[in-house]
């Protein structure tokens, strides 16, 4: 769980499917200072796969991907 | 009398300001619109310029001949809103107060964002666009890149569209052979929306438009022709196309009401921002995770423009905007995709036809008479 991890930025995009989850994550990063952890919400059935792989080419860290009732969080620290 | 002040005369403001004058009584209701310009510009018509298939002057419109003869129009720039005062200052000094204030102000291009984009073209404002297609049509051959410099942009479509588009105006003009058009997509896949990325990918493959995928553009570097992606690539251009980045209006900024990018936090139901009552938000200012398109503002303004009405006249009931969204993409050669979504709904894969093509000719013609009046 995400407990014990500070979240400074939550992005809820939930009912985005354009542009969708991971162009908001990329403007989150771009706009967050290195170290802080923002946490995506995703109801798109693309993220799963579109997140962990943009986050590991981009050279940030996935912390987690939880499974919530309806929809996806993704728990991602900006390194770079 | 109420007073509805309304920031910006762009297609969210127009249609909310038009919504609200057939809905509201006059005796009861004071409109007026702010809008920097006074002229009102038809932005999906920059790609057309650019290719030279629209005359730049066909795009614009004097505001006033739009609007409902209710409506108030005041040519001035806001520059500052004070919510607690329920205040707006204007560039020229004049200060308007309001009861209901709709912001409508769109976002700013800041092409100084992204280094080394002197050298870069683009169709994202009427100049940029006449100039690109001078360019365009003396291209005689080499490597055309087309990418995106930051996030969020309008009309997330448009840069691969343009991809697109290009293909079909050097296969007109008998050069194709001579041009490679490469596009850069900020994400794993070539468009925004997963169930529609394999036609687009079938389209491009089949005109033979080539793409690298997860390329963010981050920095240009014009000695070499290099252009360099946040996530650790380069690519060399001959002419290089960048969708600059974008933010906030300046107004928003200056008073406090954006977060880190300049858009306004927006409850994605009721439009109104987040922490004020009497202040709601359309269009491209609002930071909801949806597409920053006229398409949205259109249905946005409708709602805002009925709910206003309805509060006024203290009856009726009020509407929650369900985020619904319809494109049209022109993917070249007379053909086209019809996309459409709402926050409960992703869209349905799409199909290639001619009817969504014309589709997106018609819009053009029956945005200034139908749209923009808030007739549909
Ligand atoms: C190349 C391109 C292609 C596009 N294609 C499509 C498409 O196919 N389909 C689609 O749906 N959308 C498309 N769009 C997007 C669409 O044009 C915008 O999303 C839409 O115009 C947003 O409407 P708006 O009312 O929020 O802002 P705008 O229409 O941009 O209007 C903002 C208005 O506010 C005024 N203003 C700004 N600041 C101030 C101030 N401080 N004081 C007073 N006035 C101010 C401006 O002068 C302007 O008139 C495209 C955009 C571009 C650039």
């Amino acid at each position: 769980m995400t407990q014990d991890i500070k979240i400074d930025r939550v992005i809820d995009a939930r009912g985005s499917f354009c542009p969708g989850p991971l162009m908001e994550l990329i403007k989150a990063i771009k706009e967050a200072k290195v170290g802080e952890v923002i946490s995506v919400y995703s109801s798109d059935s693309g993220s799963k796969r579109d997140i962990p792989i943009w986050v590991e080419k981009a050279g940030h860290e996935l912390l987690g991907v939880f499974d919530r009732d309806s929809y996806t969080e993704f728990v991602v620290r900006k390194k770079r | 009398m109420k007073k509805v002040l309304i920031l910006g005369g762009g297609v969210g403001g127009t249609i909310v300001a038009n919504v609200l004058a057939r809905r509201a009584s006059p005796n009861e209701t004071n409109i007026t619109l702010v809008d920097a310009t006074g002229r009102h510009v038809y932005q999906p018509g920059f790609i057309y310029v650019a290719l030279g298939d629209e005359k730049p002057e066909n795009l614009v419109r004097d505001e006033r001949g739009l609007l409902d003869k209710h409506v108030n129009l005041v040519i001035d720039e806001a520059i500052l809103i004070d919510p607690d005062e329920k205040k707006v200052r204007l560039k020229s000094g004049r200060i308007l107060d309001y009861d209901y204030l709709v912001v409508a102000t769109g976002a700013r291009l800041c092409p100084e964002e992204l280094p080394g984009f002197e050298a870069a073209h683009h169709f994202y404002d009427l100049d940029a666009s006449v100039r690109l297609s001078r360019v365009l049509d003396s291209f005689s051959g080499g490597r055309i890149v087309i990418g995106i410099g930051g996030m969020p942009y309008k009309c997330p479509p448009a840069p691969v569209e343009f991809a697109c588009l290009l293909d079909y105006y050097f296969t007109r003009r008998g050069s194709r052979h001579k041009v490679e058009i490469h596009y850069l997509s900020p994400l794993p896949r070539v468009f925004p929306i997963e169930s529609v990325a394999h036609l687009v990918q079938e389209i491009m493959d089949s005109g033979g438009i080539k793409y690298t995928q997860l390329f963010n553009v981050e920095r240009i570097e014009p000695e070499n022709n290099l252009v360099h992606s946040l996530e650790g690539e380069s690519l060399k251009y001959d002419l290089l196309i960048v969708v600059p980045p974008h933010r906030g209006t300046k107004v928003v900024e200056n008073s406090g009401l954006g977060d880190r990018g300049g858009w306004i936090p927006t409850d994605k139901y009721t439009l109104k921002a987040k922490g004020y009552d009497d202040i709601y938000v359309v269009g491209d200012a609002t930071d909801i995770p949806i597409s920053k398109a006229g398409a949205t503002a259109h249905y946005e303004a409708k709602v805002v423009g009925e709910n206003i009405a309805a509060d006024i006249r203290g009856s009726g009931t009020k509407r929650l905007y369900d985020g619904k969204v319809q494109c049209f993409f022109d993917a070249g050669f007379k053909k086209g995709m019809r996309i459409a979504f709402d926050y409960e709904h992703p869209p349905k894969p799409a199909r290639l036809s001619r009817r969504w093509y014309y589709m997106k000719m018609l819009i053009k013609k029956i945005y200034w008479s139908v749209i923009l009046k808030g007739w549909i």
